[in-house]
């Protein structure tokens, strides 16, 4: 449904007098089959929104070739419009107007006649549960009726494919649930899903396939499972004083079953081990003969924050 | 018939936003109306006019043009709204035509302000100040390509600078001696040779003559074709200018 290959934009910034050259896509390639909810991932500033706007056709791409449910996205971007839906991460609707107004203009904007502008905008407002709201401004919905509104707004048209910009971002945690809803029945549907989001968790729960970007540059893609999977064994995080952190560092640090090991900021050590339930009592033995005060041990299957830990040396929570 | 199709549906949706709060159009008719009240009674001694009559046909065409200028000009500042709630780029993903995404808007700009012309021409009614239709009519036509040209350069330079912070000093400083060179207030005839011109380069300078001529019934002087020429020519290269700032990327 979406193939890239060395997809790639730079922005020319200036600070002062001198003009940088900011390589924000670097050479994307990518395969989104159809059907998928298909996950982008980054920490900010990583290339995300870059290249999604790219494909979305807002901004021009200096090279590379795409082709987006099957119009070429460098030669007709025209026939690429009409066939996604793009809902912007920042909001789309006017204050002053009402949704059932938003989603009539947003379809005939897609060239739909009045009378079937109309019964499609009755149709999504029924569908989004919106209905009792349909005659009220905008400026009085709440996040995330309103972000409701947008998603309606990107697949009035019925495209085969709708990219969700950050969709859950600044929504309560009922109202995620809700999106999360949403989001599995346009797959239903039969809608290709590109969503890009910061939380992994969603990734997890919603995505049938994730790609990892950092740098303006892909450093994974996979199932969500595989990806878990690659990081092979188990992960130890053994909490202590932040005081205590380097010297356990040094204890444990040359231990020949510790695959890998991280400092943790609030104190103490991750380690990424073949086998948890026979490095745990190891490790206690070296800390408990060193005197350290443990305040913690905890085993955990790899999560997809180990994933991207060890794809872009860095957790997503602190980028 | 796409564009015209599109155009329509923009404008609709504008006009109908404008309408929800008509407010602003009266707002709008305020500020000529005091002028019209409080500054044109000066007029008939200060031109030396032999009626009251006689000062209204030199002032309210100068000022139909100021309110034509200042309307367009400032227009602006509603796209910015619109761009940071991000309507804008909606639009700009769906195929819609890009040149309707700017005429519409700025013919319903010219609408706004033909509805305001026309309230300040029947106020001036009442000073009797007498205008011939056919005249009237041709005035109109210059004041809707000024409306047209100003919006379309105001929505062009929104779209470049994107913050209210940068497009409020801007406008001023270009629509301050556009205004004070274009003779609306009080006729360049009364000006040094110098000032008379510079005033010469000023498009808008034109397009006051040219409607002062046409509010005298001076429908045969040179300055009522001229001034249409300009203002049109310059009309249509600001509306190209201002779709193709609608069709680049905007962020």
């Amino acid at each position: 449904m979406i193939e890239t290959r060395g997809l790639r934009k730079s922005f020319r910034s200036r600070a002062g007098r001198e003009t940088k050259t900011v390589e924000a896509v670097r050479g994307v390639d990518l395969d989104v089959p159809a059907g998928e909810i298909f996950g982008f991932l980054g920490p900010n500033g990583a290339g995300k929104t870059t290249t999604l706007r790219m494909l979305a056709t807002l901004i021009e791409p200096d090279g590379g070739q795409a082709t987006i449910a099957g119009a070429d996205l460098l030669k007709d971007p025209g026939e690429v419009r009409r066939r996604i839906g793009y809902v912007a991460q920042g909001g789309s609707t006017w204050d002053e107007s009402t949704g059932r107004e938003e989603l009539v203009l947003q379809a005939r904007m897609y060239g739909i006649g009045k009378a079937e502008a109309h019964r499609r905008a009755a149709r999504a407002l029924e569908a989004f549960q919106l209905a009792e709201f349909a005659d009220r401004k905008c400026k009085t919905y709440s996040g995330g009726q309103r972000r409701r509104v947008e998603i309606a707004l990107g697949i009035i048209h019925e495209p085969k494919i709708v990219f969700l910009d950050e969709p859950t971002t600044g929504l309560d945690p009922q109202s995620r649930a809700h999106m999360w809803d949403e989001i599995r029945r346009l797959r239903a549907d039969g809608m290709t899903v590109f969503i890009t989001t910061h939380y992994l968790d969603e990734a997890d729960a919603l995505c049938d396939r994730i790609a990892i970007m950092d740098h303006g540059e892909l450093v994974a893609e996979g199932t969500p499972t595989d990806l878990k999977r690659e990081i092979s064994g188990d992960v130890v995080q053994v909490g202590l004083d932040v005081t205590a952190t380097g010297e356990a560092e040094k204890l444990l640090d040359g231990e020949e079953y510790v695959n890998r090991l991280e400092l943790l900021d609030e104190g103490g050590l991750r380690l990424f081990v073949d086998e948890g339930a026979t490095a745990i009592p190891r490790i206690l033995r070296r800390i408990d003969a060193a005197g350290l005060d443990l305040k913690s041990i905890e085993l955990h299957r790899p999560s997809l924050d180990d994933v991207f830990l060890t794809k872009t040396g860095r957790s997503l929570r602190e980028s | 018939m796409k564009l015209a199709r599109d155009t329509w549906l923009i404008f609709q949706r504008q006009l109908h936003l404008l309408l929800r709060n008509p407010v602003w159009v009266f707002v709008g008719v305020f500020q000529p109306v005091m002028y019209l009240l409080l500054f044109a009674p000066l007029l008939k001694p200060a031109l030396g006019a032999p009626t009251q009559a006689e000062a209204y046909k030199i002032f309210v065409p100068g000022l139909l043009v100021l309110l034509a200028i200042f309307g367009g000009l400032f227009q602006g500042f509603g796209l910015i709204a619109e761009l940071r709630a991000g309507v804008i780029e909606r639009s700009r993903v769906t195929p819609v035509s890009r040149l309707a995404l700017l005429l519409g808007r700025s013919l319903r700009d010219v609408v706004s302000l033909m509805t305001q012309a026309v309230i300040i021409t029947l106020l001036a009614l009442l000073f009797d100040l007498r205008v011939f239709i056919g005249d009237l009519l041709l005035a109109y036509l210059m004041l809707a390509l000024i409306a047209l040209m100003t919006s379309a350069v105001s929505y062009g330079v929104a779209l470049k600078v994107k913050s209210e912070d940068a497009l409020a000093p801007l406008m001023n400083t270009v629509a301050q001696p556009v205004l004070l060179l274009s003779g609306i207030l009080l006729p360049l005839a009364f000006a040094p040779g110098w000032l008379q011109g510079v005033a010469k380069w000023n498009p808008f300078s034109w397009a006051v003559d040219g409607t002062r001529a046409l509010f005298n019934g001076d429908i045969g002087n040179d300055r009522v074709w001229q001034g249409l020429t300009i203002i049109a020519i310059l009309a249509a290269a600001g509306v190209y200018w201002a779709a193709r700032q609608f069709a680049r990327s905007v962020r």
